[in-house]
């Protein structure tokens, strides 16, 4: 199979959502007692079963990440290039529908911006656009990665789907990571949030990571965003992606994020709640099923939330970000994507996770090529 | 006093290796080293900023009985792994490395086939190859042919703390080498390290169980003990181990 669809299609949402809320406590209770878990010892975990074991998932997710990630955290920053999009998404400050003026950063303000995040200590960034094909395609990454390659030793994007071949030429311009989230995997819900532009194609998005991992890459985050439908049957098929990648892409690491509906102009109320309750569960879920995976928390979450999951499964982390293109200094006051809520400095960050007893890792990773 | 250890030309006193990674920090990452007194340590050259004379990790392992072994973690085939070394004896001024390539992030078990065509060019560069691999004797076999060091075959999956798994292969191995052995990845415990030893293993390397332990400088030490009383055990010759008691009557009074 060379598809996650022909997987994916056999599948029904409804059917998938029962099975979770059917699941009893003595499920719960075998797959907290196992070592290897499969799919459907993880649909019991997330499971309103498993409210009652949350310290337990809670501990044995510490256990599990300490063993394989030590007492380190990785910290990686955004950097906002452009915020131009032509989709409409019901959830996001970027919407084509949202008139207010957008701007795409140049060279020199692209370079601006770096030497602020290289002051602040980064080595790892994150790129991000919305979906602007003609002025912010391929050619603008690909000279955007060659910009700034010779300051950052991993540089992950996360901007519209591209095709394989375009994937291959970032690859081979210094391109790590690419961190490409479906969403939802509610077909019609899917069809409703996005109701317009190139991103309205379900298939097409859902297809990103297999012509990914056909392309070669080094790593790949998955997620879905929270707040559009059920977070529990998101996560399953999020979760059921991840495992066909696993065994399809087996060179490639993946890392999953957990992003909650934020605040942002022009916002959407969340249908479903995601409480910080769920949150902490899927993520000691998420860690029980696969204790190699990474997992990465971002600034939409708030200082309290953020200062105790860093203990409990997470393993990178972002600080003092800005979600406009040019906010760390260009212009500070353009269209932001949604609004953040951890808003300390990358210092105050990194102070409270060495108070944790946690070793902060700037750099992992070097391209020998 | 055991016996030293000599790998290219350099004599080992402890027969204990180390790696960095995992630490809660770098100053309890050096207390516990040198608690340790391994004197070869490994560190990720991903992880090292080369460019950077200020290296914290660096700056932190710059002791005199300290010899510091770069490894080439991340990096998926031959090709890379040789641009990694050079990169390391370029920046580091050392020849060795500790020759990693897995091509699969989840497991990090090592690619047997790519190892061998790397271990074979690294040495015709003139490096001391220290290949990690999987416990299979016959490519311990095909590592000398083409001139590595010594071999490292795994004795679980790394950062497993599962200890010695591989147990039957790693005996073949050690009977066949004619390089020095090191046991690396799976050592979870100073009972698996001083077990490593009494088999005859030459040295072990262990860092997870140290790093990620409650008390790494206490757990170094611990370590140290063990790999000593193993390689102790070892020279002194254990002996011989008896399923059951020898009956009164031998069935050979025949004979008499």
């Amino acid at each position: 199979m060379s598809h996650f669809k022909e997987l994916f299609d056999t599948y029904d949402w409804d059917d998938t959502l029962k099975s979770i809320f059917d699941k009893t406590a003595v499920e719960v209770k075998n797959a907290l007692a196992k070592e290897k878990l499969n799919l459907e010892d993880f649909k019991a975990l997330m499971s309103p079963a498993a409210k009652p074991f949350l310290e337990q998932m809670a501990h044995k997710s510490q256990m599990l990440t300490k063993k394989r990630f030590g007492n380190t955290i990785q910290m990686y920053a955004p950097m906002y290039l452009s915020n131009e999009c032509q989709n409409i998404c019901t959830y996001c400050g970027f919407s084509m529908t949202n008139k207010i003026p957008r701007r795409t950063l140049t060279d020199a303000e692209i370079l601006k911006e770096v030497a602020f995040l290289k002051e602040k200590g980064y080595d790892h960034i994150l790129l991000v656009t919305g979906e602007a094909n003609n002025s912010v395609g391929v050619a603008y990454f690909k000279n955007a990665i060659q910009l700034i390659r010779s300051q950052f030793s991993n540089i992950t994007i996360e901007v519209q789907p591209l095709d394989q071949d375009e994937y291959e030429l970032l690859i081979e311009n210094g391109l790590y990571a690419v961190l490409v989230y479906q969403e939802t995997y509610h077909r019609a819900a899917y069809k409703k949030h996005h109701p317009k532009g190139k991103k309205s194609n379900f298939d097409y998005r859902l297809d990103t990571p297999d012509r990914l991992g056909k392309a070669g890459i080094h790593k790949i985050g998955l997620g879905s965003l929270f707040g559009l439908e059920d977070w529990r049957a998101d996560s399953f098929f999020t979760a059921l992606h991840l495992k066909y990648l696993q065994k399809t892409y087996w060179k490639t690491k993946y890392s999953i994020s957990f992003p909650r509906l934020r605040p942002h102009s022009g916002g959407l109320e969340p249908k479903v709640e995601m409480t910080d309750s769920d949150l902490v569960q899927l993520i000691c879920a998420f860690r029980l099923l696969d204790e190699d995976l990474e997992l990465s928390m971002s600034t939409r979450e708030s200082e309290v939330f953020r200062n105790h999951i860093v203990n409990l499964g997470t393993t990178s982390i972002s600080a003092e970000s800005k979600t406009n293109p040019g906010g760390y200094t260009v212009a500070p006051q353009s269209l932001e994507q949604f609004e953040i809520s951890d808003e300390r400095s990358t210092d105050e960050v990194v102070q409270m996770l060495k108070n944790k007893g946690l070793e902060v890792v700037w750099k992992d990773w070097e391209h020998f090529r | 006093m055991n016996n030293t250890l000599k790998i290219a030309d350099k004599e080992f006193t402890s027969r204990l290796f180390t790696g960095t990674g995992k630490f809660s920090s770098s100053k309890l990452m050096k207390e516990a080293l040198l608690a340790s007194e391994s004197e070869l340590i490994t560190v990720a050259l991903k992880r090292v900023d080369v460019a950077n004379e200020e290296d914290d990790l660096l700056t932190h392992l710059n002791h005199s009985h300290i010899t510091l072994l770069p490894n080439t973690s991340g990096v998926r085939t031959a090709k890379e792994a040789i641009f990694a070394a050079e990169l390391s004896r370029e920046a580091l001024e050392t020849n060795w490395v500790k020759l990693e390539i897995h091509p699969d992030p989840r497991y990090l078990l090592p690619d047997p086939i790519e190892t061998l065509k790397a271990a074979e060019e690294l040495v015709k560069l003139g490096f001391v190859v220290m290949p990690y691999i999987h416990a299979d004797p016959v490519l311990c076999k095909r590592l000398e042919d083409v001139g590595v060091q010594c071999v490292m075959p795994l004795g679980a999956p790394i950062g497993s703390n599962k200890g010695l798994k591989t147990v039957d292969f790693l005996e073949i191995i050690i009977a066949q080498s004619n390089v020095p052995v090191i046991i690396d990845a799976g050592i979870g415990a100073p009972s698996h390290a001083a077990y490593a030893m009494e088999l005859g293993a030459d040295a072990v390397l262990v860092n997870t169980a140290i790093a990620v332990s409650q008390n790494p400088v206490a757990m170094a030490k611990a370590f140290k003990m063990a790999v000593e009383a193993g390689r102790m055990a070892y020279e002194a010759k254990l002996a011989p181990r008896s399923e059951m008691a020898i009956a009164s009557s031998p069935l050979t009074s025949f004979l008499n």
